[in-house]
């Protein structure tokens, strides 16, 4: 018989007052964990933006088109390194509520500037060849059990009409926090339409994304471009991706640090229900750490021992919740249009958080009952009537 | 024969919200090593706050306890708890075992303070069971068990680790007569076979008759 057997009885000594609070704990942590995850998620796509890539956009806002012509006048700019472009083309396929990014884009070089797209040479080159092709991530793909030659008939909005694309090329994200619910297609397949239909609209693109060969002059290369098309109908405002990103993100930031601060108010929350438990279990125990004291026990015996009852409860809880985590948010991920969180797991930080929650409040919650069990006199833990 | 426990002019006074209540008044008593003595007198006399004191659970506002040749009163109270763990076996009236423990475990507890090997401490525990006459119920929890086994229980955990002194207070205050009797018996035959120094509180003059001497307090004075 060891302390730390004691330590494991008195923990479940109240079977469902213990069971209670672990599964307490483990509510909280998947809904820490969940929080956690919708965070970092929206803030995943500043955290993947690359130093080394710059975008320009209309300088009066991101819905206002640029002149296609202005890619060469970039390109001319002494520390660029490549030059490409994409459209937000929307459009409806099968229906409004399966939403994912589709963009015209530049085949030459986009594939260039984004390496973590993962497309392999045959097909990029088969993308090139055919002016209706595309590309799709490997998500969307098995979503919509789309295979090499399938056809994608998309219902235009922003441009209006059929547009019918062929599945050229299927790209795997290089990681797990990359994107793979993306679609692209040439851009000249849609200016050429744009040049027949809608000629006003024709050689239009927009932003460019701007590949520089050091990422310690994008400030000084974000200038050059900017000062570039001064005074022009269509000024730029050229940042880095990361500010772009952040810029994308900020109407929706608020909610964002509301779900941030939540997420910590449940771990307020969850060391309130096992600080009270404690309490209770500690109070009730008055009399038998009363007598461990007369046989001997000192102090450090009785931290380990509420301590530790503490520590046990806190560790299945939050074990219990990190274990559940997973399926709850991997059917969270499934359940919610691909389009709105395309990518959606678990990160190690929510991971560590989570670990780092449950052992700090299992030493947190036994504080109050530790020093009083401490500073209560032996006599007056015999004279304790519970 | 010399006395292992001698009590010297101690004072004890506790503070109850804003009033001072003395409970000893200049307390001197000298104890013989192999003595069993009964501390009578009624409720609020003292009795229990002595045996705390003797025992180091608690220390006088003044005045010296030293118990084999040691001033307990002097001592902090990691020492106290040292002291407490290798010289002193207790006896309650209410038993107070670890409820989620079994008699074994119960027994054991005092050992885990010791270097004791686990060997060595399941054999010293089935000795003070079996002397206890509980050998066959070391599996048992507290629950399962009755008034007067759990007494036997806790009399196996107060001798398990050897001490000088055992200290009772009320041991048969809680327990039927046939209990009753079968734990002073028990208590006799570590005075007078093991030569035990035992110490006993009680109300009961039956019980009080097998000690070998009666000390009688009233309002904190021994009489």
């Amino acid at each position: 018989m060891k302390i730390l057997k004691l330590m494991f009885k008195n923990a479940f000594r109240h079977k469902l007052r213990t069971t209670l609070t672990i599964v307490g704990i483990a509510i909280a942590v998947i809904a820490f964990s969940l929080l956690r995850t919708v965070v970092t998620v929206y803030n995943s796509g500043v955290d993947a933006s690359a130093a080394d890539r710059l975008i320009t956009r209309h300088a009066v806002s991101f819905i206002f088109p640029l002149p296609y012509s202005y890619k060469d006048k970039i390109q001319q700019i002494e520390g660029v390194d490549i030059v490409t472009t994409a459209n937000w083309f929307q459009g409806i396929y099968i229906d409004k509520d399966q939403f994912f990014a589709r963009m015209a884009i530049d085949p030459e070089t986009y594939f260039l500037v984004y390496p973590e797209f993962v497309l392999s040479k045959e097909e990029l080159n088969n993308f090139k060849k055919e002016r209706n092709s595309c590309v799709i991530g490997n998500e969307i793909a098995k979503q919509y059990n789309l295979k090499i030659g399938d056809i994608m008939t998309i219902d235009g909005d922003i441009y209006p009409g059929r547009w019918d694309f062929i599945v050229r090329g299927i790209y795997k994200p290089k990681d797990k926090t990359i994107d793979g619910t993306q679609m692209y297609f040439q851009y000249d397949y849609l200016n050429e339409r744009l040049e027949k239909e809608a000629p006003m609209r024709a050689n239009e693109i927009g932003w460019f994304v701007i590949k520089i060969k050091d990422p310690s002059r994008s400030a000084d290369i974000s200038e050059k471009v900017d000062k570039l098309f001064k005074n022009s109908s269509a000024e730029t405002k050229t940042e880095t991706e990361r500010a772009f990103q952040q810029g994308f993100l900020s109407a929706v930031s608020a909610i964002i640090t509301a779900l941030n601060y939540l997420s910590f108010i449940i771990i307020g929350i969850i060391l309130l229900v096992l600080a009270n438990t404690m309490i209770m279990a500690a109070r009730e125990r008055t009399r038998e750490y009363a007598v461990m004291k007369t046989l001997g026990f000192s102090a450090k015996h009785l931290v380990g021992l509420i301590m530790g009852e503490s520590m046990v409860i806190s560790i299945l809880g939050g074990g219990l919740g990190l274990l559940l985590s997973f399926p709850v948010v991997d059917g969270f991920g499934q359940a919610i249009p691909k389009g709105m969180f395309p990518v959606f797991y678990i990160e190690p930080i929510t991971i560590i958080l989570a670990v780092t929650a449950a052992l700090s409040i299992g030493i947190i919650s036994s504080i109050f009952p530790l020093i009083k069990a401490l500073n209560t006199k032996i006599v007056d833990g015999f004279r304790f009537v519970g | 024969m010399a006395a292992i426990i001698k009590v010297k002019d101690i004072n004890k006074s506790y503070q109850r919200d804003n009033f001072v209540v003395p409970v000893l008044n200049n307390i001197s008593l000298d104890v013989e090593e192999g003595e069993f003595i009964a501390l009578m007198g009624p409720s609020g006399s003292g009795k229990t706050t002595l045996l705390n004191l003797i025992a180091g659970i608690d220390k006088p506002d003044k005045g010296s306890i030293t118990v084999a040749d040691i001033n307990i009163a002097a001592l902090s109270e990691s020492e106290l708890a040292k002291w407490r763990s290798h010289n002193v076996g207790f006896v309650f009236q209410f038993y107070n075992l670890i409820p989620v423990l079994t008699a074994f475990e119960n027994v054991e507890l005092p050992l885990l303070l010791t270097n004791l090997s686990k060997k060595e401490r399941k054999e010293h525990v089935v000795a003070a069971l079996t002397l206890v006459g509980l050998e066959d119920r070391m599996d048992h929890y507290p629950k399962q068990l009755s008034g007067g086994q759990e007494q036997r229980v806790a009399i196996a955990r107060a001798i398990v680790t050897d001490p000088i002194i055992i200290v009772a207070d009320e041991p048969t205050g809680d327990l039927d007569k046939k209990s009753a009797d079968d734990i002073l018996l028990l208590l006799e035959r570590l005075n007078s076979e093991y030569k035990k120094t035992i110490i006993m509180v009680t109300h009961d003059p039956n019980a009080a008759s097998k000690a070998h001497m009666q000390r009688h307090l009233d309002k904190g004075d021994l009489v």
